[in-house]
């Protein structure tokens, strides 16, 4: 069995409130990163909110959630989750995020998000992972692609910021289409994209 | 066309109301009891709900709009009796972008494909574009709710998402779909005429 929380670049570890509050204090300033990841308004917090925020979130047991370390140097880049909704349906909702700019476009988020698919396959059992990003996120979008992802829709316009309308996508990864690509990777017919 | 004058809960044979903590309780009891209804309004797992659980679910539903003001939620009655026939609602509302998801139910049988649930959203629509001032609205419902997608067909809505296989009922795989209605869409049909 492959391992499950190490990739090539990056490992998956627990999550340490305390340690992930003193990097989104710093990661939070960088307002591009977070409109990038996120929906709702991007706002500064302070680090004992921050603590009380993610020390709550510990009690809710419907996600999965995992700090990204990388293999060399140990060094705390972002942080990646699967969110089940409903259990009935079998369904995640995946979310990542690299905090640190030195690791964005060199293959650290694309390895993490191999792993957490895997988890979420493999040890979730889940049968469909779905995830919703920007569409202006280009990086993001590529990285899903060369997962498996495909693109499941676009919400028009349902994002405004600085008087512009961006669409939003939506993608999914059904556990057969994974399974199928493991497959291929495993008898070497795979298609690097 | 709608104007400041043009009443917000009226329609022709159904108008918006209030939840009443009296007697809907035991009517929407015995709605939870029809997974047929259920199953085309919930993508959780459905249960049959006693008039208590349902009272408490309003004392949910009102502390939320109340405390989130990310919620808006009416109960549709029939005009003549005031008859507690089905709920309509707008919820997760974004404030900043201007998207809110709507849902609407006939809960009562005999009221069913009648043309009240069409009134009814309707009204919805004319809340979510000329009170609340949405872009858009959003509507998300398993592939198997045909009646649904007609109505939101009907009423402009555009299919923007289909998450494949995501509804899993009775051994069988349906899509999910969400449909999309801007309020400049809206503005232009025959709907925002009144």
């Amino acid at each position: 069995m492959k391992s499950l929380y190490r990739g090539s670049l990056v490992r998956l570890a627990s999550v340490q409130p305390d340690l992930l509050a003193k990097s989104l204090l710093k990661w939070d300033r960088d307002s591009e990163a977070q409109r990038l990841g996120d929906f709702m308004p991007v706002q500064l917090q302070s680090e004992k909110k921050i603590k009380e925020y993610l020390e709550k979130r510990e009690e809710n047991n419907t996600s999965y959630r995992f700090s990204i370390l990388t293999l060399a140097g140990d060094v705390f880049i972002g942080f990646t989750s699967l969110w089940v909704n409903d259990w009935n349906l079998g369904e995640a909702w995946l979310g990542i995020f690299i905090g640190e700019r030195d690791y964005w476009g060199k293959g650290y988020g694309t390895d993490a998000m191999r792993l957490i698919v895997q988890y979420g396959f493999m040890e979730l059992n889940l049968r469909r992972i779905s995830l919703g990003l920007h569409a202006f996120n280009e990086r993001a979008l590529k990285s899903y692609l060369k997962v498996g992802f495909r693109v499941e829709g676009r919400e028009r316009g349902v994002f405004l910021r600085d008087g512009v309308r961006y669409d939003d996508l939506v993608m999914g990864l059904l556990r057969e289409e994974w399974l199928e690509m493991q497959n291929e990777t495993n008898t070497g017919n795979a298609s690097k994209p | 066309m709608f104007g400041i004058q043009t009443q917000l809960f009226e329609a022709q044979d159904v108008r918006f109301g209030p939840i009443d903590h009296e007697t809907h309780p035991e009517i929407e009891s015995r709605w939870t009891h029809d997974e047929e209804f259920t199953r085309l309004m919930e993508l959780k797992p459905v249960r049959p709900l006693s008039p208590a659980m349902v009272k408490k679910q309003y004392e949910t539903i009102e502390k939320d709009m109340d405390e989130q003001k990310n919620l808006f939620y009416f109960t549709i009655l029939a005009r003549d009796e005031d008859r507690l026939i089905g709920k309509a609602l707008i919820e997760w509302v974004d404030w900043s972008s201007g998207n809110g998801f709507i849902r609407i139910g006939i809960g009562e049988p005999e009221f069913r494909s009648k043309g009240y649930g069409s009134q009814a959203l309707g009204l919805l629509l004319r809340y979510a574009f000329g009170e609340l001032n949405l872009y858009r609205v959003t509507a998300v419902m398993p592939a198997y709710n045909e009646g649904a997608l007609r109505l939101f067909q009907k009423f402009g809505f555009v299919e923007e998402v289909r998450r494949r296989k995501a509804m899993h009922r009775d051994g069988e795989f349906w899509d999910i779909v969400s449909f999309g209605l801007l309020n400049a869409e809206w503005r232009k049909s025959d709907w925002a005429q009144g």
